[in-house]
């Protein structure tokens, strides 16, 4: 397939091409509503037959450890504290301590002030998306930032706040979007704001932390909406763009990742880019996890199942697959004595 | 004027709830003379694996409840199975080919089972509870408490109402939370007992019942993780050493089966077989 000379442009000058002028609010509320819409009904068809496929034995067994590495194992809790992060790094690490093949998680998800404690329990497995000293893939720290979940703060103190994840060492920012600006129809705004903390971003190397772009789906009311904000999301640099903080019902939903995905697919077919994708929230069993891989296979393609281009932001998630992966291994059900409680 | 037929097609008690088997499977049960009466839900693994899960996330609640809210509770299903006296006792007619006084003794007998056992519930502490003499100013209490989720293969002969009573209502009284595998053959006591438990006062999930083949539901509970104990009384048919020894894999307990007319006869000591003694220490105030 050949991309259009938009795949020749820097990233600033595509988005600004593509919107036709600067990023105003009139000039991307122009280019967002020109999107064609989405077909409600058809969309949520689609994503219910998605979730019939059946997978078995050896397939499921692959789907098992995949959901595995691609888990940020997550923990945003006012009542965190740096053991609490600890022993969740101990079980990113050592996901099954009873099967020491089992594969590691991809990230550990905390705050931006336990971004410290995450980087060094992790130690030498900490590794900023390479392999760590023994060749085993490391472990990566993402730190949610910009006032999360809510992101009701002056944009000094949101910079700020991704600023001292990035410098205590996070590989990762989750940043959250100015719901009250877009649903407003500030685009420029919402905008400006993701290209100013994808500024805040780099590091004292020049190299950028990645930058997860949280949409709220929950709290943007139609998939047409969540489809701009997307456009809007990777037009303004985000490198992945994740559907919910977690904090707000309803977060990740199968119709709401799959039009997520497909405006991925749209972005790579036009510039060759791959962006990622995060559904995080109320995906809490195996059963839904496999539902999700067979969503991102059929969309965008087999590629996109690496932690480079997806993830699940979950918490209780891996306990039921490591019940699902104990069943497969000893050929009889487990039960929750035998996994950590966290 | 000839009426149409209305064959049924039960399903399984799961959670309160009354799903059709994960398998879509059913399979005919029959008369004692041979003659279809309706179709029962042949219950899978996956079946029996959620039936564990509800039970699992129930038991909290009604291990929790107190002992006199237990027995009342328990005491309620009597008065239900008293109202639907008329359909046990036609149900048993029809399955095991008795006639309307044996089935309605048995009815009975079941009824006043429940009784006894529902009135154990804020009993049986004292009995089999103790204040331990130490040698010391140390308060010595040995309380007894629930072993968890209970996976019991229900009576497979004669007596299918009388039978399954008499395996779940112990298990219940002390605040287990119970799987049961119905009698194969005989299973709509066990169903219209779902239809009971489910109109009662009794929290979803506290039992669970599926209908369907002993010999390859029970090994599943047997090895299951996530089951605390195993009640064989009805297995006398199965391979039931090898589910003993797999049952060990996990530390289960296990009651071995029984048979003869006074199988799972009513006894405190069937409501002691699932609970764990707790022993704690506590210091007496020296003035």
């Amino acid at each position: 397939m050949t991309h259009s000379p938009l795949a020749t442009y820097q990233p600033e000058q595509r988005a600004l091409a593509l919107i036709g002028g600067e990023a105003t609010d009139a000039n991307l509320r122009r280019y967002l509503h020109g999107i064609p819409g989405i077909d409600a009904v058809g969309l949520e068809a689609r994503a219910a037959d998605l979730g019939t496929r059946s997978i078995k034995t050896s397939s499921k067994r692959w789907a098992i450890d995949t959901i595995i590495g691609l888990i940020d194992l997550t923990t945003l809790e006012g009542a965190d504290t740096p053991g609490k992060v600890r022993s969740l790094v101990a079980k990113a690490l050592v996901p099954d301590p009873g099967d020491p093949g089992c594969p590691r998680v991809a990230a550990v998800c905390v705050y931006g002030d336990m971004v410290g404690a995450a980087v060094t329990a992790l130690g030498s497995t900490h590794a900023a998306g390479g392999t760590d000293g023994t060749g085993v893939q490391g472990v990566r720290v993402a730190a949610v930032a910009t006032a999360f979940p809510s992101g009701r703060a002056s944009i000094a103190i949101k910079l700020a706040d991704v600023r001292d994840a990035v410098a205590a060492g996070a590989d990762e920012i989750d940043m959250v979007i100015d719901r009250g600006a877009f649903l407003a129809g500030r685009f420029g705004q919402v905008y400006d704001e993701i290209v100013a903390v994808k500024e805040a971003c780099r590091r004292a190397d020049g190299s950028f932390a990645h930058l997860k772009v949280i949409l709220e789906t929950g709290e943007l009311n139609t998939y047409d909406n969540v489809r701009r904000a997307s456009w809007l999301a990777i037009l303004a640099g985000g490198d992945f763009i994740k559907t919910s903080t977690g904090k707000v019902a309803p977060a990740a939903t199968l119709p709401v990742t799959l039009s997520m995905l497909e405006v991925v697919r749209d972005w790579h077919r036009l510039t060759g880019v791959r962006i990622g994708v995060k559904p995080a929230g109320g995906i809490r069993t195996s059963k839904d996890a496999i539902k999700y891989l067979v969503t991102v296979a059929e969309t965008v393609g087999e590629e996109w199942l690496t932690p480079h281009l997806f993830r699940f932001g979950a918490s209780s998630l891996l306990n039921d697959v490591l019940l699902q992966r104990q069943k497969m291994t000893t050929g009889h059900y487990s039960g929750p004595d035998y996994v950590t409680i966290d | 004027m000839n009426r149409l037929a209305i064959p049924k097609t039960y399903k399984l008690y799961i959670g309160g709830k009354f799903p059709r088997s994960e398998s879509g499977r059913v399979y005919e049960v029959l008369s004692h003379q041979g003659d279809f009466l309706a179709n029962a839900a042949k219950g899978s693994r996956k079946d029996t694996r959620d039936a564990v899960v509800a039970a699992r996330s129930a038991l909290s609640g009604w291990a929790g409840a107190t002992a006199y809210n237990r027995g009342q509770v328990l005491y309620r299903i009597a008065e239900l199975l008293e109202g639907r006296r008329a359909q046990f006792v036609d149900e048993i007619e029809s399955c095991e080919g008795v006639n309307a006084a044996v089935a309605g003794t048995q009815v009975d007998e079941a009824i006043d089972r429940w009784v006894w056992y529902a009135g154990w519930a804020d009993k049986y502490v004292q009995v089999a509870g103790n204040a331990n003499p130490v040698s010391g100013p140390f308060f010595n209490l040995s309380v007894p408490e629930p072993t968890g989720v209970v996976a019991i293969i229900a009576p497979q002969g004669s007596e299918s109402l009388l039978g399954l009573v008499s395996a779940i209502a112990p298990a219940l009284v002390a605040g287990n939370t119970v799987v049961v595998v119905a009698n194969e053959l005989a299973p709509l006591s066990a169903i219209s007992l779902g239809e009971v438990l489910a109109t009662s006062d009794v929290p979803g999930g506290v039992v669970n019942i599926v209908t369907g083949s002993p010999t390859e539901i029970a090994p599943w509970l047997a090895s299951h993780a996530d089951v605390n104990a195993l009640d064989l009384v009805g297995a006398g048919a199965l391979d039931w050493v090898e589910l003993q020894i797999s049952a060990a894999d996990t530390l289960k307990r296990v009651l071995p089966p029984e048979t003869g007319a006074d199988a799972a006869a009513p006894a405190l000591s069937r409501i002691l077989a699932f609970t764990e003694l707790k022993t704690v220490w506590h210091t007496k105030a020296i003035l």
